[in-house]
């Protein structure tokens, strides 16, 4: 079974409320070393059979037409993250 | 009249759509027919304008209106919408707009990360759509807010264009609930004929159970005029 990691972030231009509570909460807890905390999604879409570069293609569509919202999102990697796959990105896509 | 009287509004329900019974009342209120259309029929029975209520379709998975886009009932409002047909979209309904590329921008969670409950004052910045004729530019009009994804955000660009093709339909008045975008509340398409907005106008229709108003505590009936504009641009399409 291969698996595809599709991850998607806030665009750096719009403010993250959830990462900004999270990074005002995290002091009170001890952790006074960071300054800034953005939050994304991750997705992890699966198929029957290995990751092909075509279904790696579909995964970008899918990534830019429903999985983010260009508005106010950025798809910031399309990973082949299979057993066995290569640890580094396989593709990478929405970075421009 | 007979036109008026016989206008169909069709009122689209998703799986958690909320505020679809109190969309149709304020339909028949305002001297409509409400018609009541579902999700997964792309059958717009032969409504003359559409209404996309609030609630939280689909659990607001994904983001608020991302899944509801791609219902079948969507395609046909989407395609009625670009041939001119009155689209209002509240609420959830106006993510919907946002999702489905009829209204730019996006609402992401409110600067303050509370839901937000409350009588909202409006200014109508634009008097001279399908939904917002019987309204006067500069009018003060306070109808309930209620959500927790309210921030509207666009790049400036889109801002800028909003505000200079007279656009921007309504904004918070007083006091931004959400921390949207230049107070923007509302917006319409160019043709002015698709209207999304954040605030609720069909919880304030009938005296006794609306907001404040003139005469006192629940008496506000400032969204009629929403439902009324649309019968009105429909007598003299």
């Amino acid at each position: 079974m291969g698996r595809v990691v599709v991850e998607v972030m806030p665009k750096p231009e719009i403010l993250d409320p959830q990462g900004k509570a999270v990074v005002g909460a995290l002091p009170r807890l001890g952790f006074t070393q960071f300054t800034g905390v953005r939050q994304g999604k991750r997705f992890e879409l699966e198929v029957d059979g290995e990751v092909t570069p075509e279904i790696l293609e579909q995964a970008r569509k899918a990534a830019e037409e429903v999985l983010s919202n260009p508005v106010i999102e950025d798809v910031v990697a399309v990973i082949d993250a299979s057993e066995g796959a290569a640890a580094a990105p396989a593709q990478s896509a929405g970075l421009a | 009249m007979g036109r008026l009287n016989s206008a169909r509004i069709g009122v689209v329900t998703f799986p958690g759509t909320l505020d679809d019974r109190d969309a149709a009342r304020a339909v028949r209120l305002a001297g409509g027919e409400p018609v009541a259309l579902w999700h997964a029929d792309a059958d717009l029975r032969g409504v003359d304008a559409v209404v996309l209520p609030g609630g939280f379709s689909y659990g607001d998975y994904l983001r608020a209106g991302a899944i509801s886009r791609f219902a079948p009932a969507m395609s046909s409002v989407v395609d009625a919408a670009r041939g001119g047909m009155p689209v209002l979209g509240i609420c959830n309904g106006f993510q919907v707009l946002t999702e489905a590329h009829l209204l730019p921008g996006s609402m992401i969670k409110n600067d303050h990360l509370h839901f937000v409950c409350r009588e909202q004052t409006l200014v109508v910045a634009n008097a001279n759509t399908a939904w917002t004729n019987e309204f006067a530019t500069g009018q003060r009009i306070t109808i309930p807010l209620k959500n927790q994804d309210g921030q509207f955000v666009a790049d400036d660009a889109t801002l800028d264009r909003l505000e200079g093709e007279g656009r921007v339909a309504f904004r918070y008045d007083g006091w931004n609930p959400n921390g949207s975008r230049r107070d923007i509340a509302g917006i319409t398409n160019e043709k002015g004929n698709v209207v999304g907005l954040m605030p609720h106008p069909e919880h304030a229709v009938e005296p006794g159970f609306g907001p404040a108003g003139a005469d006192g505590p629940h008496a506000g009936t400032d969204g009629l005029a929403f439902f009324r504009s649309v019968l009105a641009s429909l007598v003299g399409a």
